[in-house]
């Protein structure tokens, strides 16, 4: 094997095998499920007492209320408040709702009682007042006999279509935007998430290799750019390992989910025949056409694209950090303003598709993001799911291709010098210097 | 010759680390390389061990200019040396093996050979942050030996060991020595240089400014200074060209102009009737040629 090779396998195995990876790995799935598990759980919950309560309608407006999670209405019929109170008063009860007179159908608000020495629950209290408020509006067009088809009527739902000018069909459809955006903010997620981690993973693992001393034995025998390289190499593969985990997990924790929240397999089976089920409130023909704009992507470009953003993103930061790591002192602490030349521009990248992507990923800034090689590994990858014109993907990978050449050799030169300087981190005058001194 | 520098120059920056140094290390040899702290000791065995090249001059390893092959040759224990804390020492020392060009297979029993010489195969599975300091030196002399290098570099071996394990390496490294390896010795001990080297070289401010073989070195520096010890009472009336340094009672360091005036001395001694009960020559220690040639070094 060569040295590289030997160097990436350790890097690689140290990490992978390390209990901390492994229980991130494996419990990060599980984290989510427990927390979808209590977030059902939580919705559930209705409390374990039944508000018993009665409807003094003085007005007569309302026949019944239906019952409603928690609450039972029960109608005070001939009893009279005083009456109802002596029932409260034993517990036969929990309170009473007195509903006055409405007077004029111009009034927009109308007060209604609630009597009982016990505090009406928000939830509960906004529940009766939701019931009421229908029950009043049935009343109202009741009263005044208009015809609730026409009312029905009344109501349009809007969606703008896109249709182009110049003839081409894009064929694109109200979903696009919606699917680009959550495509590319997926991706963007992703590339954030990675260079971040597993950017500053090998950063301290070049200081540590600093700080335990053990890099002059290392340089004995293998060249800096090879430990290096084998170190950002091998980091990135646990990330890679790691993101596979979480997606394969995921997807088996989701399958799982039903089964463990104990839905019957018969229901299962409906379920899956029918995409638009798994989000109740899209409608059927929502999903299909959102699946057949997924279908309309052009999956083999975003993701080979994306391949080759994402490594560039990470060699460049990867290598940044190392180059970092490499100049910091034996005092972590004090070392932390170097890595602000490395933070802010991944930073900076994921504000600028956060808050101006979503609104126009055309927009000129959003252009200037995705060509410039700090920025495009996390912008491009985003545009790419709205089309964005064919140059400026390609410049942009070239752009991002070389400047993470060059980044890994820059990071070379000065981590060849920072790695063999013991105790006081480097300024960036030396550090800059460092790149200039000859093998 | 095993290794030979050759008009060697390096610098960093506007600093000139090590300025034109020549020397050679005979084959076999065990050969001190001695300096005060930043004389450029550190830069030159960096150069050697290939870590870093030199800005101009040239360096020979076993009469082969020095390349990506060499540091296969080459076992560095530097000052500043450490291990992978978390990783198993068993696994570490294969790891380090294979870097140093071993096959797997050839790492193995390397491992193995070294780990019953020193009893320690029960260490194999434990991590190394778990073994004491001690061990861990133990362990990482083994990481430098451990592909039988032609030529051994240590920075200050002994630092931190305590005197047990510092004869266990020494006897090491002596039996690495009888074996052929020649040993490159970097210290600031000058006893251990006395004991250990048969030639060394002193560097100060970048350049060497001593070097040759132990013995030579000590008579070329030695001041024709005599201790000698007589029963009695010293006498008073002796030669002038006898100059007395120091005398306490019976016991007097006496300085001549040559060596051969010893016989002389003691030609007058007896003739006083006097007898003698010690009669030696001060050969200077390594420390004080070290201090001295430091000292007169001139500023560059």
């Amino acid at each position: 094997m060569s040295r590289l090779s030997l160097i990436i396998k350790r890097e690689y195995l140290a990490r992978v095998r390390k209990k901390s990876f492994i229980i991130a790995t494996l419990l990060a799935p599980v984290g989510i499920l427990v927390y979808m598990l209590v977030i059902v759980g939580l919705s559930s919950y209705q409390g374990n007492d039944e508000l018993k309560i009665a409807v003094l309608d003085e007005a007569n407006m309302i026949q019944q209320l239906p019952d409603a999670k928690g609450v039972r209405f029960i109608p005070a019929g001939a009893r009279s408040l005083e009456q109802l109170k002596d029932e409260v008063s034993n517990h036969e009860l929990s309170g009473i709702l007195r509903i006055p007179q409405l007077g004029t159908f111009q009034k927009k608000n109308h007060t209604v009682f609630y009597y009982s020495d016990e505090k009406l629950a928000p939830e509960k209290s906004s529940l009766i007042e939701e019931k009421l408020a229908e029950k009043i509006r049935d009343f109202k067009i009741d009263s005044l006999h208009l015809s609730r088809t026409s009312l029905s009527m009344l109501d349009t739902d809007i969606s703008i279509d896109p249709e182009s000018i110049s003839g081409q069909d894009t064929g694109e459809s109200k979903y696009t935007a919606g699917v680009g955006l959550a495509v590319g903010g997926i991706m963007t997620f992703l590339m954030f998430f990675m260079v971040m981690l597993y950017g500053q993973m090998v950063m301290r693992s070049v200081m540590e290799e600093k700080t335990n001393r053990i890099v002059e034995v290392m340089m004995s025998s293998v060249r800096p750019f090879d430990l290096m390289m084998g170190k950002i190499i091998g980091t990135g593969a646990v990330g890679l390992t790691q993101m596979v985990a979480w997606v394969v997990l995921s997807l088996a924790v989701t399958f799982a989910l039903p089964f463990i929240l104990n839905i019957d397999p018969a229901q299962m089976q409906s379920m899956s025949s029918t995409p638009g089920m798994a989000q109740p409130e899209i409608g059927q023909d929502d999903a299909l056409r959102i699946f057949a704009e997924l279908g309309k992507q052009n999956w083999p470009l975003i993701i080979g694209s994306f391949i080759i953003f994402f490594l560039g993103g990470y060699f460049i930061y990867a290598s940044m950090f190392a180059a970092i790591g490499s100049a910091m002192g034996d005092d972590m602490g004090e070392g932390q303003s170097l890595t602000l030349p490395a933070t802010i521009p991944i930073i900076l990248a994921f504000y600028i598709v956060s808050m101006a992507g979503w609104r126009n990923p055309d927009s000129g800034l959003m252009v200037f993001a995705s060509l410039f090689p700090l920025f495009s590994p996390i912008v491009m990858p985003f545009r790419m799911a709205f089309n964005p014109p064919w140059w400026q993907v390609a410049l942009s990978l070239v752009l991002v291709v070389g400047t993470a050449i060059f980044f890994v050799w820059m990071a070379g030169r000065i981590y060849r010098v920072g790695i063999l300087l013991y105790g006081k981190k480097g300024s960036f005058k030396e550090i800059s210097k460092w790149l200039f001194y000859k093998g | 010759m095993i290794l030979s520098i050759q008009d060697v120059v390096k610098s960093y920056g506007n600093y000139q680390a090590v300025n034109h140094v020549s020397f050679d290390v005979p084959k076999g040899s065990v050969f001190g390389l001695l300096g005060p702290n930043g004389a450029g000791k550190t830069s030159l065995i960096r150069m050697i061990t290939t870590i870093t090249g030199p800005d101009s001059g040239a360096i020979y390893l076993d009469g082969e200019k020095l390349n990506d092959r060499s540091p296969e040759k080459i076992g560095y224990m530097p000052e500043e040396r450490g291990l992978y804390k978390k990783m198993k020492v068993g696994e570490h020392m294969l790891y380090l093996a294979q870097l140093k060009g071993l096959t797997a297979a050839q790492a193995r029993k390397a491992v193995d050979h070294w780990f019953t010489k020193f009893d320690i195969k029960d260490w194999s599975e434990k991590r190394v942050e778990e073994l004491s300091k001690g061990m861990q030196q133990k362990i990482q002399f083994i990481a430098t030996i451990i592909h039988s290098p032609r030529l051994l570099i240590l920075d200050e071996p002994f630092t931190g060991l305590d005197p047990i394990n510092t004869n266990l390496i020494k006897d090491e490294i002596r039996q690495l020595n009888e074996a052929g390896t020649s040993i490159i010795f970097s210290t600031h001990r000058m006893e251990q240089v006395e004991e250990m080297c048969d030639y060394i070289v002193l560097i100060n401010q970048g350049r060497n400014v001593l070097q040759g073989e132990v013995q030579a070195i000590k008579s070329e520096y030695k001041q024709h200074l005599f201790r000698v010890e007589v029963q009695g009472e010293w006498p008073a009336d002796l030669s002038d060209k006898f100059q007395i340094v120091r005398q306490d009672r019976s016991v007097a360091t006496i300085q001549l102009t040559d060596d051969n005036q010893s016989n002389e001395l003691l030609r007058q001694l007896m003739q006083k009737g006097l007898r003698i009960v010690h009669f030696e020559e001060i050969l200077p220690t390594f420390n004080e040629i070290f201090i001295r040639t430091v000292q007169e070094t001139p500023a560059p």
